[in-house]
């Protein structure tokens, strides 16, 4: 059984409740911290090792220690929690049912960033979720946890709640502050960063759900002891929502370090392929990570396995390896299209494109309408090197990583998978049923042709 | 200050100027191109990607390289900074790149479009594309919609430049163009569909970089290469007067800002004068209009020839072409 420090708590009955919680030791870590100077805290969550748990990995610590202590302005601190990767909803879960965790990593993170004033904005489409939040925080308020002087001390603070609009793109974090200052959700350029100038220009920090509620355990077991779990540079626990074709779908949190192979196919995590099939391929952290073929995603390409941390996954760079992301973790059984499921991909990067800059707005509605055609049985042979050159010209050329994230899935498909892209040019009547691969799975062609 | 090279050419710069500025210090082909960036309207750049560099040294302090291409309009120089546009594959590469994804929804009707002749992307497109399309599928199209009595839009055309957006909110009063929906269906809007009406709002047709806005006072007159360019000013009492006459014989057809060898306008005028002084006598004529870009518009001679430029502009290219002559028959076969 693995350790857990987020989700220790998350099965008592009535733990969205104040009393509940408190009584399991929350808030702890806003009274041990109040006890602290702000930069003690700050230093204990870079010693964690802590790092962002929103996709880039970025040390949370460090970003910390980038903000604007000089400025005369206020600061402020940002939850991100418009969770709308496709693969994603670790953090839908975490708020819906512990949402005082995130409330208190707001106040305990607000307190050492010294932010007077925090936000969540939380993606439109949880809307239940923002009623809860609102519930949890009257609460606290109720609780002198927020408002003024907290517990006594000279320590004010209020936190809200933002519904977002439903994009997307709101996810990146200089949309988002565009989108809370009630701007159009366009990314802005950088430098200068949030952290000089973000929300209304003022210093501002930006986490993730799960970076913030990290710092609750961080502060109440000290960094050492939170050090102690996971493998180097990964330190600590990690939430990972898993779907696709297992047995047990869910959101689990795994001590970073776990062997794939072991959550793959064990009980107490996914328990193996549904209907008994074979793994085809596992796409890591979220849509708009590399995939990676079963051979690839159980061991690197030295041979050694590969473990469910920011530097195994990375292994190989993107020629053999992958990221952790944001921890959706997408498994695909051996019947699955991986041409249409690159073709969905591409159609939500399209859909999601917020249209500012040119290589991402024009870029992945061609390369979704190319995946369309191959698909759908009427691609060309060159159709598969044209994808490879769009997504190229993509990638590293926009204003914000939404255009990565749109080239990096179909690029490293074909890249693992071109086999099956050719299959689909040459059997063009095979694959015009969506379920093509479930009735007849494919043979490499080139047996087949020599047969 | 600070001391930048680009392309080789070292040049100091005062802190905070962008490598494009620094770039057009120094002028000639090192320049990169660009679609959004307009310098008189603040935040506009970083969108259109076309000016896309490679920093191959961030600074004296930290030599180490941006890892990515970097919009060259709204990324400041450091002292040391080395900056390669030209020399750098990666950066054509891309910026071929930039162009084709510009082109593959243009609706290339140049042949019926008001601003070719004058338009930007018209010169990029002859400078990086390619002499074919690879985009096979249907072009995004949009109906033509009135702003106000004066302007055409025409969204087919557009790049999303944002340049008018830019306009409407700092040159005019009262916010009402924008930008609507995502992604490539992006489109921009007056608020539901309401008539700009304001002095300057004519602006926008000048900053639009293709024919999305024209000037509906001029729409179908003339190819703007049969008109005659002149300088000309009167004294105005909302903006500076002067302003660039486009006539044929003695009629005028349109009044325009005057655009810089960038194609970009630093004296703004007013809706007056573009579209109230259409007669040549409501004018002083200053003399022909010297047109700095490449064009075909500077092609029929409207000014007085530079014989001394023009000869060492042969001299130049004749330079140019030695040693790159046609390789002679082998076999003979060529002769007719």
């Amino acid at each position: 059984m693995g350790k857990h420090i987020l989700f220790e708590h998350i099965n008592i009955p009535g733990i969205e409740n104040f009393s509940i919680y408190r009584k399991n030791g929350g808030y702890a870590s806003v009274e041990k911290a109040l006890k602290m100077t702000a930069d003690q805290v700050i230093e204990e969550v870079k010693e964690s090792g802590l790092r962002g748990r929103g996709g880039a990995g970025f040390p949370t610590g460090l970003k910390w220690s980038f903000l604007d202590r000089k400025s005369e302005k206020p600061r402020y601190l940002v939850c991100n929690a418009d969770e709308s990767e496709p693969g994603t909803f670790k953090d839908r879960y975490l708020m819906e049912k512990i949402p005082h965790l995130l409330i208190e990593g707001m106040i305990t993170s607000s307190y050492a960033l010294g932010a007077k004033t925090s936000f969540i904005y939380v993606r439109g489409e949880y809307m239940y979720v923002i009623r809860i939040l609102e519930k949890a925080i009257q609460e606290a308020y109720d609780n002198g946890f927020l408002g003024k002087n907290i517990l006594g001390s000279d320590f004010s603070h209020d936190l809200y709640v933002q519904p977002g609009g439903g994009a997307y793109i709101c996810g990146e974090e200089t949309a988002l502050l565009e989108s809370l200052e009630g701007k159009r959700g366009n990314p802005r350029l950088k430098p200068p960063f949030p952290a000089i100038a973000g929300l209304y220009a003022c210093p501002t920090v930006v986490n993730n759900v799960e970076s913030i509620a990290a710092v609750v355990p961080i502060i109440n077991m000290t960094a050492d002891k939170y050090n102690d779990m996971g493998i180097g540079k990964s330190t600590g626990t990690k939430i990972i929502s898993a779907s696709g074709h297992i047995n047990k779908p869910g959101v689990y949190e795994i001590e970073l370090g776990l062997p794939v192979e072991e959550f793959i196919y064990s009980d107490e995590y996914c328990g193996g392929i549904w209907k008994g099939r074979k793994l085809k391929a596992v796409v890591a952290g979220g849509s708009s990570v590399p995939i990676l073929p079963a051979e690839l995603i159980l061991k690197n390409a030295k041979g050694e396995p590969r473990l469910m941390t920011y530097e195994s996954l990375a292994e190989g760079g993107f020629v053999s390896g992958t990221m952790l992301g944001s921890g959706g973790f997408i498994v695909m059984d051996e019947t699955t299209c991986i041409v249409r499921n690159t073709w969905t991909y591409a159609r939500f990067y399209h859909h999601e494109s917020c249209g500012q800059c040119s290589p991402c707005r024009e870029g992945t509605g061609w390369m979704e309408k190319v995946l369309h055609r191959i698909e759908h049985g009427n691609g060309r042979m060159e159709d598969i090197d044209l994808l490879v050159d769009v997504a190229k010209k993509i990638e590293g050329n926009t204003i914000c990583p939404l255009g990565d994230a749109a080239a990096w899935p179909v690029a490293s498909a074909i890249r693992h998978f071109r086999e099956e892209f050719e299959y689909h040019v040459r059997y063009p009547e095979k694959v015009k049923n969506p379920k093509h691969f479930e009735l007849e799975p494919m043979v490499s062609y080139q047996v087949s042709v020599n047969s | 200050m600070a001391k930048v090279t680009i392309d080789g050419v070292e040049i100091e710069v005062a802190n905070g100027t962008t490598i494009l500025n620094a770039a057009r210090q120094i002028g000639g082909d090192l320049v990169p191109p660009a679609m959004c960036y307009y310098s008189s309207l603040k935040d506009s750049g970083g969108k259109c990607r076309v000016c896309l560099v490679k920093v191959a040294q961030g600074s004296a302090k930290d030599p180490r390289p941006i890892p990515k291409l970097v919009a060259s309009c709204r990324t400041p120089v450091a002292d040391g900074m080395v900056v390669e546009n030209l020399t750098s594959k990666d950066v054509l590469e891309a910026r071929k790149g930039v162009v084709e994804f510009l082109l593959i929804n243009h609706p290339l009707d140049c042949p019926v479009c008001d601003q070719a002749g004058e338009c930007d992307l018209q010169n990029l497109a002859y400078e990086h594309g390619a002499e074919a399309t690879r985009y096979e599928f249907e072009r995004r199209t949009f109906d033509k919609i009135d702003i106000g009595d004066k302007i055409k839009l025409h969204m087919t055309r557009c790049i999303l430049c944002y340049r008018c957006t830019f306009v409407a909110n700092q040159l005019t009063d009262g916010r009402s163009h924008g930008v609507l929906n995502r992604g490539d269906h992006s489109e921009i809007s007056t608020y539901i569909e309401k008539a700009i009406d304001n002095d300057f709002s004519g602006n926008m047709i000048d900053v639009c970089p293709v024919g999305a806005l024209t000037d509906k006072t001029f729409r179908f007159k003339s190819r703007v290469w049969f008109t005659n360019p002149k300088d000309a000013h009167r004294d105005c009492k909302k903006c500076s007067g002067k302003v660039v006459l486009w006539t044929k014989g003695e009629e005028v057809l349109r009044v325009t800002a005057r655009k810089d060898q960038y194609g970009e306008v630093k004296e703004f005028i007013c809706n007056e004068c573009r579209y109230d002084h259409k007669n040549i006598s409501d004018w002083i004529v200053e003399g022909p209009r010297h047109i700095d870009r490449d064009s075909v518009i500077s092609q029929n001679h409207y000014e007085k020839i530079d014989l001394q430029k023009l000869k060492k502009e042969v001299e130049r290219q004749l330079e140019f072409q030695k040693g790159k002559q046609l390789p002679e028959s082998t076999n003979g076969s060529m002769k007719v």
